[in-house]
């Protein structure tokens, strides 16, 4: 996983609220067995519409996107998240996401921050307003800075040290081989096995 | 620890929907004698290594796959070299990508087959058993693990898909997960979690006549919002509840996430036994016994207390459709299209108005007027075989109106052949409908059954978003006896007008 400090660049103001995954990348784009070339598929059918906000080419580059409640809700598809990162994306802010999402989210190092609908509307506004904008994600601080503003956002110490690490979670579970066979040793013997 | 709102479990005398949940915390797992949730139960009885400032580390029973959130995760393993740990704890089928005519012929969408090609080659490097496209037990993954009686009580089970709530209606802790979680369960067999809160949803007194499980979960789903199960474990209670079948059941639980929660469950009682007994992967003989013993003890204890509550009235509820894109935009049939202005919320004004648009829906305009071009029954949500026999008993007599197609497309393999059996095919067939093979077809088009750009359709499905069931196809989500009734008339309709 890329590991995650801080990112300071430009954001992009999505004003929609319950982005699903669907959304983020249709289902046309789930059909590839490789990880790679999602970033076509990125909000594919709204792109289609050249007023979209990621066709206005002042936001081009922008690495955080800005968007409103229920981000991320629907189906389970990590693709969403590959898309958002390969397009270039390194942090969705948005005042509630999907809990598949921000799983998946969290295992791949693209970071989602909540913050309230009130701080997101004021980004978003701020951003409109000056699309060069600097926007500061500091995940050491937990902090997004713009403009001269502070906006604190949580996240346990856990994924944040995960994150930081850039660690897998494989590798740290298997770390812990011992326990698993212990648990299995005394699994209850009826439990169905399908060979 | 866990702090949070509460509410106690047991209540009487409730009003409908009424949002539960006191202002003061209480630090649940410092009161050692405090009953714990059904939830609670599954949860603690897999963790397999708990330790400060860590998630917890949770066993998995049962892995289902399929050829959609598998690939990378196989990948995955070989290039680290891993095997997968448990495959008796796995399995595999084809549903999202595979047509349903021709079934003999190869796929002709050469991005599809490779996607089934890759799934059938992993499953035989990996050792996982597999029901491939024409197999008998093949079929939508969460219908299969049901069917074959994979899925128990008390069990933890998840799938690379965020309906696997679904197995949540025999009281198993089940929920959707990405692909690196894909990965990481069939290197390990566990997963890290941190360990959700609980949220009650009861539901009192009987449904009126003509009132589904899938009206129910809809009318749920609008009640608390898109969101409003986030962070959560719901459990589904309540008189109205207790009077479901297993397949009802399944519906319920399969919305949970529609609702924004991972998991949905049900306690297991007479009803989840009889289901079980006998399939082929249930436990007989003593350990049956042994089984139903536990399984008994899996419910939540009456002083248990919930983060959130929700209670509704089943006697107020009616068919229910949804108007909009997102499945917690439904009203009752009854009711007309919303006008975005009246929302005080100025972020669901401005999704109301959006839906409008995207819907091609005036405000005002009643339920019962909107003419729809095709009816799509199916999916995890409602393709067993409970949801094809009140599809029949719609059509029996009757025509699909002209102008309206309509797609029937069972759950599974065994449920199409038990369709079959019971003569259900012939009734649809007669009606104007199309039978066809089981799969997940027209709920999210990743096959050939797809809307066009403008299209309508009333689906018995899980999501109404834009484009799910083919880009610009505009979707109503309805229960199978509604999608039958609307089959008929060509516009939003309850059997009950026809």
């Amino acid at each position: 996983m890329e590991a995650f400090t801080t990112y300071s660049g430009r954001a992009v103001p999505l004003r929609r609220s319950n982005v699903d995954t669907d959304q983020i990348i249709p289902a046309v784009w789930l059909k590839q067995v490789s990880r790679t070339g999602f970033d076509k598929g990125l909000f594919s059918a709204w792109r289609e519409d050249p007023e979209f906000v990621l066709n206005q080419p002042q936001y081009e580059g922008a690495g955080v996107l800005v968007a409103g409640p229920d981000f991320g809700t629907g189906s389970s598809r990590e693709h969403a998240v590959w898309a958002l990162q390969q397009y270039g994306f390194r942090v969705v802010i948005a005042p509630r996401f999907g809990d598949i999402f921000r799983n998946n989210s969290t295992k791949m190092g693209l970071l989602p921050v909540v913050l309230t609908g009130e701080q997101v509307e004021e980004l978003q506004t701020a951003v409109e307003k000056d699309p060069a904008l600097e926007v500061t994600v500091d995940l050491e601080k937990r902090e997004v800075r713009w403009d001269g503003r502070t906006a604190a956002f949580e996240i346990d110490d856990y994924t944040r040290w995960r994150l930081l690490e850039g660690l897998d979670d494989i590798g740290l579970t298997l770390r812990h081989a011992d326990a698993i066979n212990d648990y299995e040793a005394g699994r209850t013997p009826w439990l169905p096995v399908t060979l | 620890m866990q702090v949070g709102q509460t509410g106690t479990a047991g209540r009487t005398g409730a009003p409908r929907a009424t949002q539960r949940a006191t202002k003061h915390a209480t630090i649940k797992d410092e009161v050692g004698a405090m009953g714990r949730t059904l939830a609670e139960k599954v949860y603690d009885a897999h963790v397999v290594r708990r330790a400060e400032g860590e998630p917890d580390l949770l066993y998995i029973d049962l892995h289902l796959v399929h050829e959609v959130t598998s690939p990378q995760a196989f990948d995955g393993l070989r290039m680290a070299g891993r095997p997968v740990r448990r495959p008796d704890l796995t399995i595999a089928t084809e549903d999202h990508n595979v047509p349903t005519t021709d079934l003999l012929k190869p796929i002709a969408d050469p991005v599809s087959r490779t996607q089934v090609e890759t799934l059938r080659k992993n499953c035989s490097d990996f050792g996982v058993r597999l029901h491939p496209m024409g197999d008998d037990g093949q079929g939508i993954v969460h219908v299969i693990g049901p069917q074959l009686g994979l899925t128990q009580p008390g069990m933890t089970v998840v799938c690379g898909d965020s309906h696997t709530s679904t197995h949540g209606a025999f009281g198993a802790l089940a929920f959707g997960i990405g692909t690196s979680e894909v990965e990481h369960v069939l290197a390990t067999q566990t997963l890290p979690q941190i360990k959700p809160k609980t949220m009650a949803v009861t539901v009192d007194g009987a449904l009126p006549d003509g009132v589904t499980a899938k009206d129910l979960i809809l009318a749920i789903i609008a009640e608390i919002g898109t969101g409003g199960g986030q962070g959560h474990i719901v459990e589904y209670r309540g008189e109205a509840v207790r009077s479901l079948s297993m397949e009802g059941r399944m519906t319920v639980c399969n919305m949970s996430i529609e609702a924004g929660a991972r998991a949905g469950m049900i306690a297991p009682d007479e009803t989840t036994f009889e289901y079980l007994k006998g399939r082929p992967h249930a436990p007989r003989g003593a350990d049956w016994d042994a089984a139903v013993e536990y399984w008994t003890s899996l419910r939540t204890d009456d002083d248990a207390v919930f983060d959130k509550e929700v209670v509704i009235d089943a006697a107020e509820l009616t068919p229910f459709v949804t108007w909009g894109t997102n499945p917690g935009q439904g009203l009752p049939l009854g009711d007309s299209v919303p006008d975005p202005a009246s929302f005080d919320d100025p972020v669901q004004r401005q999704s109301a108005e959006r839906a409008l648009e995207y819907m091609g829906l005036s405000a005002g305009t009643p339920l019962r007027d909107i003419a729809v071009d095709t009816v799509f029954v199916g999916s995890c949500t409602n393709g067993r075989i409970e949801d094809l026999r009140a599809v029949a008993g719609v059509l029996e007599g009757r025509r699909v109106a002209d102008g309206v197609r309509m797609l029937v497309v069972p759950g599974s393999m065994r449920v199409k052949k038990q369709a079959e059996e019971e003569g259900l095919d012939a009734v649809i067939s007669a009606s104007g409908a199309e039978w066809r093979e089981a799969g997940c077809s027209m709920c999210l088009a990743m096959n050939p059954d797809k809307l066009t750009p403008g299209e309508r359709s009333a689906s018995t499905s899980n999501r109404n978003f834009e484009g799910r069931q083919g880009p610009g196809g505009r979707t109503h989500l309805v229960s199978p006896a509604v999608a039958a009734a609307t089959a008929v008339t060509g516009r939003l309709t309850a059997p009950a007008d026809l």
